[in-house]
């Protein structure tokens, strides 16, 4: 009996190290932002309970609304632009040959590197007078183009800049993950339809998106949550450009920064809550279609 | 011969696709290392268009020896050589107890870590910041812990399913030859579960080595802060200087670019591994 316990002490050990880390940083944290949300706290007097004022505030602030839309702007493009992309950079490269390993590589580059040094990478690229030199906009010139020359990080094109460039950061990353999908689907589907006297739109409809489902939704739930997160490119690229390109992680960063950690907390419980809302409805939405086409991943 | 040449054409034409979209990805890499070599003067008449007319090294002595660029350097490397370290002993411990071995309440903590990978927390680093601004721990040892704590869910998942497909006949082995359970962690578990290991150490490296938020916030001393948070602060301070500051990304990007290009299979995995988990 008494060995028993010991033994069943002496492997519980084994987690300890974990769970001492994880609860000090991960559980106490979790339950510490709901605390702070109902806090006015500056960080250096007392905090002071305040009720449910921190979210009237923010849920009325016209700040907080247009960082959610300029967030959502952005995932509008990642969704479409970005992942249209992709999906096409892998139908292409899983049909060629040569060069396969190639494309691969230089596709997955940008996702390696920090959001850090592509934001002022591209601001050195966009960025006119005095910050830039307009390097894109000079070698559209060289390059016979010069009607796309305008001016990328000003005010009327700033969002839409932005958006693209994090859909150039995160398509490689969506590549990988759809390409994988493609080349799990078994070669005799398709031999099985085309014999069937399917022609290769048809391939395309009936064999390889119904068996993509499950990867497709994984791609979109993850570009959601993701690009709704996105912030550390955006400081580097236009730093806010005067709340044009202010996202929510940045309206959270930004106060905490400014010492008034309550509404920082809350914005990040409404953004929570939000996102992982939107996680649950794509998650029953992609069980349904499973079900409907009757396949499963893998 | 109708479908030879259908065939070369649909070829032509995903590969112009393929090599333009490739292209742009390439590019703008080129031209940071080509103006990184120019002096302010050449590049203000080329905009780093054309190669240098001699290969000038003095963009990089300046960034690395005067601005310091060589300390921040050191900060990542020792910041994500512990996290990693602290991460793979913590998490293999945990996977391997998780996977092999009894103990009460062994299941509820075990979707505990998994929901805290899958919960957003967009707002996760302000109360880790203000925990650690009262416990006096804004340094070194602070962000270190925090970041291992970023990693451990995930790696202890890869772990865990790696060590349940294992059989356990070579830990029964060392069991008669009277290994303990710590023994046998560490001479039989690691080992068998390398290639899990190799998943785990990428994604956490490439983690620790990118993450900004929390480091701008913790590290005001210019003598701790890693290469992001450094970067960031010289381009702020040096908006005009572009050939300098095309030195500097350089630094903190070619590292980086020539281990992908060397390692690329395991960097795919590890950048894809919190993907394919959900």
């Amino acid at each position: 009996m008494n060995s028993a316990i010991k033994e069943k002490g002496v492997n519980f050990s084994f987690i300890l190290p974990a769970l001492f880390i994880f609860s000090i940083f991960w559980i106490y944290p979790f339950f510490y932002t709901f605390i702070l949300s109902f806090q006015e706290n500056d960080l250096i007097s007392l905090p002071k309970f305040v009720g449910f004022n921190n979210f009237r505030v923010v849920l009325t602030s016209s700040d907080w609304w247009s960082s959610m839309y300029n967030g959502a702007f952005i995932t509008f493009w990642a969704l479409t632009f970005q992942n249209i992309l992709a999906f096409m950079l892998a139908l292409a490269v899983d049909r060629v040959i040569r060069l396969k390993k190639f494309y691969r590589v230089v596709f997955f580059i940008l996702p390696v590197l920090s959001e850090i040094i592509i934001g002022l990478l591209m601001k050195q690229v966009l960025a006119s007078e005095p910050v830039g030199r307009d390097v894109l906009n000079h070698l559209l010139d060289h390059l016979g183009v010069g009607f796309m020359v305008q001016d990328w990080l000003g005010h009327d094109r700033v969002r839409l800049t932005t958006a693209l460039v994090h859909c150039w950061k995160g398509f490689g990353w969506a590549f990988v993950i759809l390409l994988a999908g493609l080349q799990s689907i078994p070669e005799q589907l398709y031999e099985a339809a085309r014999i069937d006297g399917a022609n290769a739109w048809q391939c395309f409809t009936r064999v390889t998106v119904p068996l993509l489902m499950p990867v497709i939704t994984l791609v979109v739930v993850l570009t959601i949550l993701g690009t709704m997160q996105a912030f550390a490119m955006i400081l580097a690229l236009t730093g806010g450009a005067g709340g044009l390109t202010t996202v929510p992680v940045m309206m959270i960063y930004d106060h905490l920064r400014h010492n008034i950690a309550g509404l920082a907390a809350t914005e990040g419980l409404i953004l929570g809550v939000i996102l992982v809302t939107v996680s649950f409805i794509m998650f029953f939405v992609s069980k349904r279609i499973r079900r409907k086409y009757g396949v499963l991943p893998n | 011969m109708y479908y030879q040449t259908k065939k070369i054409v649909i070829l032509i034409v995903l590969h112009t696709f393929l090599l333009s979209v490739a292209l742009s990805c390439i590019f703008p890499f080129l031209w940071m290392i080509n103006v990184s070599f120019k002096s302010q003067g050449e590049f203000d008449v080329d905009y780093g268009l054309k190669l240098p007319q001699h290969i000038n090294w003095s963009n990089y002595k300046e960034v690395v020896l005067k601005e310091g660029f060589w300390r921040y350097f050191l900060n990542s490397v020792f910041y994500t050589f512990i996290t990693v370290i602290l991460i793979v002993i913590v998490s293999s411990l945990a996977a391997y107890g998780f996977s092999r071995l009894q103990f009460p309440g062994k299941n509820v903590i075990f979707y505990l870590f998994l929901a805290a990978m899958m919960i957003p927390l967009p707002a996760g680093f302000v109360p880790v910041y203000i925990m650690l601004k009262n416990l006096h721990l804004l340094n070194r040892t602070g962000y270190v812990l925090a970041m291992t704590n970023m990693g451990l869910s995930l790696s202890i998942y890869l772990l865990k399913t790696f060590f349940d497909q294992l059989p356990r006949d070579l830990e029964d082995a060392a069991r008669i030859d009277g290994c303990n359970k710590l023994r046998i962690w560490w001479h039989v578990g690691l080992p068998l579960v390398a290639p899990a290991l190799a998943v785990v150490v990428i994604f956490n490296a490439l983690n620790v080595w990118n993450e900004f938020v929390l480091a701008s916030l913790m590290f005001t001393n210019d003598n701790l802060m890693p290469l992001q948070v450094g970067l960031m602060e010289f381009s702020n301070k040096m908006v005009t200087q572009h050939t300098l500051i095309m030195a500097a990304l350089t630094v903190a990007a070619l590292p980086i670019i020539l281990l992908y290009i060397k390692m690329q299979q395991q960097f795919v995995k590890g950048l894809t591994a919190g993907a394919l988990v959900g």
